[in-house]
């Protein structure tokens, strides 16, 4: 086989992934009546032509990409974590907690504090999951799910209850939100209400880079994700890099939490999690579990995340259809990455292509 | 085959009753390639009436593969199949079925959740009655065969209840019951007994007044004892084909293996050292919770090999893994120079020095994914030779690489592959780079040259005694006898999770082996 | 007090049907060797769908009987195909399936949430299929409220286990299933197709999945909402592992869980002053205890599940 074939291969299999992916979107588009092309225009291109478009898009591809550099992590580590909504939610609470409890603590001292903090709150809520899988063997893809909807209801009752706003009391406007968080938790902003946690998102890649590619302890936990058998053999603990990527993993969700209440919300409220956690996914395997490959990734969902709540407006179509698509995605990738291992397929189309060069000459 | 019983009378009418008789088949100019390999190339072979086929090669050569195309299973590249001089074409083994062919598979093709009536009943589609399944009439049919051919099963029993002469019992019953009057069997013997296998032959002997057999094995005393035609495969090409009994057993393997390799043997004396294995009493349970090792004692000395012999499945699995912290010990001790290691973390175990070569290569030994480099510090990651606090070296990493991949001649584009795309031989020699260079004091090998071709062979052999010469004690677990004689210092045989004797190299013949393997008492 | 028991034990039947078919569904999936986790949109698009169609006919208003059966038809057929597409990801392409059911769930959710928007628009609700008192039964004490007073499609559901326990045990498909799951190279040695056999196991799970969704929407909730199904899709995958694949045992999980959902209307309905949350949270905390207690040492679980087979790569 030529290297030239393989490179080919590639690309074919990749551009037919892309063309069964936008066909499938195409499909659910067309059954709601919606113009395909204006549809994809306004979720892929517009947010492209401002600036202020631009950065609205930055604000969603920050948490994007720390909870997908986190999953990465556990990924990696042979544990799908599909729990990071519900460890951002806790993140969220911890964070809250902190700053509503320290309000006059300074700022260098209090932000770290309760940006430490969101990262223990979702750190401990994917801890569980993983301690449950490396020591009772239950399916992480079960109990994240359970989780998630665990910690949303816990938020809503902290909302509801201790954290709620003393005003919200007064005037009763109906949601449960708690107070503006003080100022020494605040998150600086470089532009619009585009914040340094940017900066953050971009460093922590980079150490997950590092922990993976360039530590001892990175080795393992890619040893025992790539076959635990194997990794046991070799005198890892699976179990113990299992439970530490989970944990690893959610105190990233968790951050994310902590760095989008200090960025840009500044106050608990109900939907600060916005389905980052699923799309969290998608951005990971998008990216190939890699932190260079979900930089870019994140900003890509970032800009379909928030063309997608352009949509209802501009072409009449419902946002939901960003969960569509990331769905279609998702299938899409894990589908195209079989194709693309599956040497005996491979093999099969070099031969039927040298047959065919064979009876051109 | 535990009873080999006269055959009934009423075979033959049982037998001649059934139709439309395989006079000859054969299989012409047969091609079918894998990724990288060429598993069979342009091969024919032929079979008549009543003939047994040996087909015989080493692993590897291409047997299982081509019998696998008969059966339908694998589509050839090229190629055809006749039966009695008609072209046929199988899409899938119930095609097959039809034609009267039958398999015995190496690893029985069985359900174990299933019982032995069920697992018939899978192929057996007279009693599928669309809502309804008669399982009636699937085991009356089951009786009737099993007493016509003097082969006793119990229909009702669940799989995993049954040993592995049993499960072999019940392939051949499953066959016969679809109406196989030509039967293919994959190495049948592999798994038994030497004296199981003597009552195999005589059953199949009788068979074949009826019936005509192909065979697979690489064991040439079968191959003497029970074929009338004999072809060999190399590397997936026919290299050889006569009538068994113009050629002596020697000139079938020299032909087998392409040239002259004869393997090390163990040169014996060194004198025996202390003990530095020692396990007493260990109890272990198998993943069914049954168990697995009953009270096993062993003792291995400095600068020994001690092979342990058995038919697979009694606990051998078991006691490589409990010594290397990857089974929970029951009870039971397991000395190791003087600290007992039973139930410590596999972490523990290398710590102390155990070096261990798995069962499993491909997906224990290794970890697939993983370049070469990576596979040779699996282990020694965190070493002060290969890491400075939690960085790694990758310098260190890929000098170190480079010279073991030269010093054990590992086959590999480059020290960067995926250890998983490397042959079967190539990762065992990564397996092995990495546990020498670890400078063990003890070392556990299972099945260490399975599925190896005789060049990698000879070269794990000669390796492991020099890690003897070296003064280094080896457990060696192996189902090849031949082996586990040329190799040990003494021989330990492995019964139903206990020890049943431990014999030195001068008193073990095969037939007293066999004996110890049957689970027989010596007195 | 005996008139709370007995509502709780009453909603039982009824609220657990979506669990139970949802569940044996998985359950031929799983039994095939494949998990399908994307059981959960399934759900959902069975729901809208079922919905949809009695919606359509009548605007809300009453609509004849006939019209709810089509809702549970059509879920049934768009359950059964995403089966079918289920079974083109994972076993035709052989992509891992915990993976590729998250990625289903998220289509799923995500298209019946956006043609809900479209076709639908808010909060709608539908006449729904009516309570039937089944003659003399229905009249015994106690009893008679908690098991003979619910809709047809309850009913159904639970003679459907019976039969799903001879489909599975008794008839050649079900023998087709259980070895195709556990030993997928000896069911191909016989001759059986393992990858046919698992997508007809898929559609039929699938068509389940869809059912029960439209079970939810149609005779349970009588409306459709984005949150209708919340996480019964993943709670019906815990069941089946619950109910060490038996559909008698699925059974008794679905009516325990639902006891447990239950929980939280008996709080709202007394008025006593427990978070509502916490009682929402009963559910979920408890498929994690369940879990824990059921997942080491699965001794019954098909052993080829989860696993892509390939007849061509020998292991």
């Amino acid at each position: 086989m030529t290297r030239g074939f393989r490179i080919a291969f590639r690309v074919v299999i990749m551009a037919l992934a892309a063309i069964s992916a936008i066909l499938m979107a195409s499909i659910i588009l067309w059954m709601i009546g919606a113009d395909v092309s204006d549809t994809f225009y306004t979720i892929v291109f517009e947010p492209l032509t401002k600036m202020l478009h631009i950065s609205e898009v930055l604000i969603r591809a920050i948490p994007l990409c720390i909870i997908a550099v986190g999953i990465s992590v556990a990924y990696r580590s042979g544990i799908i974590n599909i729990g990071a909504e519900g460890q951002m939610a806790m993140g969220l609470l911890a964070f809250t907690g902190v700053a509503l409890a320290f309000p006059d603590v300074p700022r260098p001292l209090l932000l770290p504090l309760a940006l430490l903090a969101s990262m223990i709150g979702g750190g401990i809520w994917g801890f569980i999951p993983g301690i449950l899988k490396a020591k009772l063997n239950v399916s992480e893809l079960l109990s994240t799910v359970m989780l998630n909807y665990i910690a949303a209801q816990f938020y809503s009752l902290c909302l509801r209850t201790i954290y709620l706003d003393p005003a919200e009391q007064v005037y009763g406007t109906g949601t449960p939100q708690s107070m503006k968080l003080t100022e020494n938790v605040w998150l600086g902003r470089i532009t619009g209400r585009l914040h340094y946690g940017i900066l953050l998102a971009l460093i922590l890649a980079v150490l997950i880079f590092i922990l993976m590619w360039k530590t001892s302890i990175g080795f393992r936990m890619r040893a025992s994700g790539s076959c635990a058998r194997a990794a046991r053999y070799g005198g890892i603990s699976v179990g113990f890099y299992l439970a530490v990527s989970m944990a690893i993993s959610g105190a990233f969700a968790g951050l994310a939490g902590g760095v989008e209440l200090a960025g840009v919300h500044r106050r608990a409220i109900e939907g600060i999690t916005n389905n980052y956690g699923f799309s969290g996914v998608v951005v990971a395997l998008f990216g190939g579990l890699h932190p260079f490959g979900i930089i870019p990734a994140s900003f890509l969902f970032g800009l379909l995340i928030y063309g997608s709540t352009l949509a209802p407006t501009k072409v009449g179509v419902p946002a939901n259809i960003v969960q569509v698509m990331q769905g279609i995605i998702i299938i899409v990738i894990v589908t195209a990455q079989m194709v693309l291992s599956n040497t005996y397929f491979q093999d099969r189309v070099w031969r039927k292509y040298q047959a065919l060069r064979k009876k051109e000459v | 085959m535990t009873e080999g019983r006269a055959f009934p009378p009423c075979l033959f009418s049982f037998i001649s009753a059934m139709d439309n008789k395989i006079r000859s088949l054969r299989m012409e100019h047969i091609t079918k390639r894998f990724p990288g390999v060429l598993a069979s190339d342009d091969i024919s072979i032929s079979v008549s009436e009543g003939e047994v086929l040996a087909l015989v090669g080493e692993n590897g050569a291409g047997k299982t593969t081509l019998m696998n195309i008969l059966m339908g299973l694998y589509q050839p590249d090229e190629g055809s199949i006749l039966i009695n001089d008609e072209p046929v074409r199988f899409r899938g083994p119930e095609d097959a079925f039809r034609a009267g062919l039958g398999m015995v598979h190496q690893t029985y093709m069985l359900v174990p959740n299933m019982t032995v009536t069920e697992n018939i009943a899978l192929g057996y589609k007279k009693a599928w009655k669309h809502l309804r399944l008669d399982m009636k009439e699937v085991r009356d049919r089951v009786m009737e065969v099993s007493s016509h051919y003097g082969l006793s099963v119990n229909p009702d029993a669940y799989i995993w209840q049954l040993s592995v002469g049993e499960q072999q019992k019940v392939e051949l019953v499953k066959t016969l019951c679809l109406g196989a009057r030509f039967l293919i069997l994959d190495e049948p013997t592999s798994a038994l007994t030497p004296q199981e296998v003597d009552e195999l032959i005589v059953l199949l002997h009788r068979m074949t007044a009826e019936l005509s057999i192909i065979f697979i094995s690489h064991k040439l005393q079968e191959v003497k004892a029970l074929s009338n035609k004999v072809t060999i495969l190399r590397h997936g090409k026919v290299v050889f084909s006569g009538n068994t009994d113009d050629f002596s057993s020697k000139e079938i393997a020299a032909k087998m293996t392409g040239h002259e390799i004869v393997l090390p043997r163990n040169p014996g004396g060194q004198d025996r050292g202390e003990a530095v294995l020692s396990i007493k009493d260990l109890t272990v349970m198998s993943d069914r919770k049954t168990v697995a090792l009953d009270h096993l004692s062993l003792d291995v000395s400095a600068g020994e090999i001690v092979g342990l012999a058995g038919v697979s499945g009694n606990g051998q699995r078991e006691l490589a893994e409990a010594i290397n912290g990857l089974r929970k010990a029951e009870s039971g001790s397991i000395m190791f120079f003087g600290d007992d290691i039973v139930n410590k973390s596999p972490h523990d175990v290398i710590a102390k020095g155990m070096g261990y070569i798995p069962e499993e290569r491909n997906t224990e030994g290794i970890v697939p994914s993983f370049s070469i480099k990576e596979n040779f510090v699996l282990k020694d990651i965190s070493s002060e030779t290969f890491s400075s606090g939690i960085f790694t070296k990758q310098k260190k990493i890929d000098e170190s690489a480079e010279r073991l991949v030269k010093r054990f001649d590992v086959r590999c584009p480059g020290t960067g592959t995926a250890a998983g795309s490397l042959s079967g031989g190539n990762i065992q020699k990564v397996i092995l780079a990495r546990e020498i260079e670890r400078k063990p004091r003890f070392l556990v090998a299972v099945y260490p040259t399975r599925g190896l071709d005789m060049g990698a062979v000879e070269f794990i052999h000669s390796e492991l005694l020099k890690i003897r010469e070296s003064g280094i004690g080896i457990l060696l677990i192996s189902e090849e006898l031949d082996e586990i004689m040329d190799l040990s210092d003494r021989i330990a045989v492995i019964y139903k999770g206990s020890i049943q004797r431990v014999l030195p190299k001068a008193e073990a013949t095969a037939e007293r082996l066999g004996i110890l393997m049957a689970g027989v008492k010596e007195e | 007090m005996i008139d709370i028991i007995t509502n709780m034990l009453a909603m039982c039947i009824p609220f657990s049907v979506a669990l139970l078919l949802a569940s044996i569904g998985e359950m031929f999936n799983q039994r095939a060797g494949v998990f399908n986790l994307g059981c959960e949109g399934v759900m959902a698009m069975g729901a809208f769908v079922g919905m949809l169609i009695p919606f359509l006919a009548g605007g809300g208003g009453s609509v004849p009987q006939w019209y709810n059966a089509l809702g549970f038809l059509a879920a049934a057929l768009l359950g059964a195909f995403f089966g079918l597409f289920f079974g083109l990801v994972t076993v035709t392409f052989r992509a891992p399936q915990g993976i590729a059911g998250i990625g289903l769930q998220m289509f799923g959710v995500g298209t019946a949430g956006t043609l809900f928007r479209h076709f639908v628009g808010g909060t709608q609700s539908i006449p729904g299929i009516p309570d039937v008192d089944i003659p003399l039964l229905s009249r015994i004490p106690f009893l008679g409220d908690i098991l003979f007073s619910h809709n047809v499609a309850a009913y159904l559901a639970y003679i459907f286990v019976p039969i799903a326990w001879y489909i599975l045990f008794k008839t050649p498909w079900g023998l087709k299933v259980r070895a195709v799951g556990t030993n997928p190279r000896a069911a191909d040695s016989m001759g059986i197709n393992v990858s046919r056999t698992r997508y007809e196991a898929l559609v039929v799970g699938g068509a389940l999945a869809g059912l029960a969704g439209a079970y939810l929407s149609v005779a349970q909730a009588k409306m459709f909402s984005d949150t209708l199904i919340s996480g019964r899709g993943f709670i019906a995958v815990a069941l089946v592992y619950f109910g060490h694949w038996h559909p008698l045992q699925i059974m008794g999980g679905a009516l325990l869980f639902t006891l447990a959902q239950t929980f939280q209307t008996i709080v709202q309905s007394m008025g006593i002053s427990f978070p509502y949350e916490l009682a929402v949270m009963l559910p979920y905390v408890l498929v994690i205890v369940v879990l824990s207690f059921t997942s080491r040492n699965q001794t019954t679980a098909p052993t080829a599940l989860g696993k892509p087979f390939n007849r061509e790569i020998r292991t």
